[in-house]
């Protein structure tokens, strides 16, 4: 098998569900979860004589998105209906925007880290339009029929289209989770996979390495997982490749992924299911976007992921990997921030490596979100100064941080004076230690006079937990080579 | 420009219109009929002249993001041919 002489070719179009209170065109409610049908309105149900009327708190949702990627915001565009029947589509088309989208262009930098290694990349976004979500189909047993629920028809989508500009899988997910944290940071859509609010449909095609003509795509849909998206484009690029191989052609379909197999397979749909005669709504406007409008919604956005990276790595002296973590929610960013405003500017790499270390491990292990972490940044700050001023040692903050992870004192400072945490910095105490722990391992000292200096290493040992691990290690060290005479 | 039978037999497909015999024929007039129609438009001089999107005009009103409809889901499913679990039921369509 050839796979190095290939190059796949990647393209996502994502819809990320707007978290509007009300549908795109009507004033039906969007909530999650409701009973079937109870938030399909009269608009979303397709009721002869009925009107849509756009929804500004969509438009405005788009507005944010296109300023968040440097988009160009038409100041005029239309909305178009994309016609194509299915039961969870009861008007018979999706009103959708074809012609001129509501955003074009712009783009996103994402980061593939593949081993040790780490680049950046800049993914070019082609368009993102307004356009309403359809209803659902259940096809469990109705006797032998199909249950339709209303309730998501008419949701808000924005459809988020980029350029084939991704190389691989992992690009592909870089850009996903990339895009997922940023309509998350700017608050237009709660970017909940499992309930749908964010789903990817990859374009892929191979090439032979060299070759600047597209290969011919396949389109998998509905991808709602990172994991999927991931598992999809390997399954349909290695496909390809080997069908290509073996003297195949591929032709442009549509595939479903099935994630009990792990494969890919076309949809029997008739080719001719995908001709959607577009054509302007004539029960829509035109969308009109006055600059004074952008400004208004530019004024009220949020510091971008990007330009808060830049200051952390420029007012913290944080690395590009530590503020690129630290900045790929806007909730732990909110928590470094919170920390580092309390623990100083002085403390900001050991604040950092506190959330990404142990704060981090244990939200991974306990499954939580950083917003539901039981040590909240002024407990956290209060542990780093004690790290700093040496009232603790980084090995007994652990113990600190365990302790106020489970409850057991309200601060740091608390904890410490509980449990009779506070660091052995008083030389004469240590000396009395060290002279004890010296006494007791006469070997070791020879040992270590004899030039084995792993003997030094079992005497530190000794002397650390002689003072159950309060000594101050660097103090513990200089003393114990002083007396040793070293 | 004018439509073949087929394209008339493709146009009623996608638009799930069946055309009984001989209607196919009538169709495929009546729209030639229109394409001429447009033909005809076309000759005007429309150099300079902005397409509109809409015969009116005006731009969009926007409404404000408020949820305001209430549940009548009861109402609107009397009229439905089957119903089950709030569900509207329909032939089984999975791909």
């Amino acid at each position: 098998m050839g796979f190095a002489n290939w190059e796949i070719v990647i393209g996502l179009e994502t819809h990320a569900q707007l978290n509007t209170a009300s549908k795109i065109f009507s004033g039906a409610s969007t909530a999650f979860g409701a009973a079937p049908n109870t938030q399909a309105c009269a608009v979303d149900i397709a009721l002869p004589g009925v009107l849509p009327v756009l929804n500004r708190g969509a438009v405005e949702r788009a507005i944010r998105f296109g300023l968040a990627v440097g988009g160009k915001i038409a100041p005029r565009s239309i909305f178009a209906r994309k016609n194509y029947f299915y039961p969870d589509l009861p008007k018979g088309y999706q009103i959708s925007q074809f012609e001129l989208p509501v955003v074009s262009g712009g783009g996103l930098a994402i980061r593939v880290s593949s081993g040790d290694t780490a680049s950046e990349k800049y993914v070019h976004l082609t368009r993102a339009h307004l356009e309403e979500d359809a209803g659902k189909s259940l096809h469990e047993d109705f006797h032998g029929k199909s249950g339709i629920d209303l309730n998501r028809a008419g949701t808000p989508l924005l459809e988020i289209v980029s350029e084939p500009d991704m190389r691989s899988a992992e690009e592909a997910v870089a850009y996903a989770k990339a895009l997922h944290a940023l309509v998350r940071w700017i608050d237009i859509c709660d970017g909940n996979m499992q309930e749908g609010s964010f789903r990817c449909d990859a374009n892929v095609s191979v090439r032979r390495k060299g070759s600047d003509v597209l290969g011919t795509r396949r389109e998998i849909k509905n991808l709602n997982s990172f994991r999927f998206l991931q598992q999809a484009i390997d399954y349909e690029a290695r496909w390809q490749i080997e069908t290509l191989e073996d003297g195949g052609r591929i032709h442009q379909a549509t595939v479903l992924f099935d994630p009990a197999t792990g494969q890919t397979r076309a949809m029997r749909s008739k080719e001719e299911a995908h001709d959607y005669r577009y054509f302007p709504d004539p029960d829509l406007l035109p969308l009109e976007i006055p600059a004074a409008w952008i400004e208004k919604v530019k004024a009220g956005m949020p510091e971008l992921p990007e330009a808060m990276k830049a200051r952390f790595e420029r007012d913290c002296g944080l690395s590009a990997y530590d503020a690129g973590t630290l900045t790929a929610s806007r909730e732990t960013a909110a928590f470094f921030e919170k920390t580092l405003a309390l623990a100083g500017a002085a403390n900001a790499k050991a604040c950092a490596n506190w959330i990404m270390g142990e704060l981090a491990a244990r939200l991974n292990r306990e499954e939580k979100d950083i917003a539901e972490a039981p040590v909240n940044p002024s407990q956290l700050a209060g542990l780093v100064a004690r790290i700093a001023d040496g009232t603790i040692s980084g090995k007994i903050a652990k113990e600190v941080f365990d302790a106020l992870w489970n409850g057991q004192g309200k601060d740091a400072d608390s904890v410490i004076e509980a449990k009779g945490l506070r660091q052995i910095s008083d030389t004469g105490a240590l000396e009395k230690i060290i002279d004890e722990v010296l006494a007791a391992n006469p070997k070791s000292v020879e040992e270590f006079r004899a030039g084995k200096e792993k003997a030094f290493n079992a005497l530190v040992g000794q002397a650390m937990k002689a003072t159950r691990g309060k000594g101050n290690p660097q103090q513990v060290n200089e003393l114990l080579r002083k007396k040793l005479g070293a | 420009m004018s439509l073949s039978l087929d394209q008339v037999q493709r146009i009623a497909d996608l638009a799930r219109i069946e055309l009984a015999s001989g209607e196919a024929e009538q169709t495929r007039d009546q729209l030639n009929g229109i394409f001429g129609l447009i033909e005809e438009m076309q000759a005007a001089n429309t150099a300079g002249v902005e397409p509109m999107a809409h015969a009116q005009d005006v731009a969009q009103r926007l409404r404000e993001d408020r949820a305001v409809e209430t549940d009548r889901h009861a109402d609107f499913q009397k009229v439905a041919p089957e119903v089950e679990a709030g569900l509207y039921l329909v032939p089984k369509v999975i791909e």
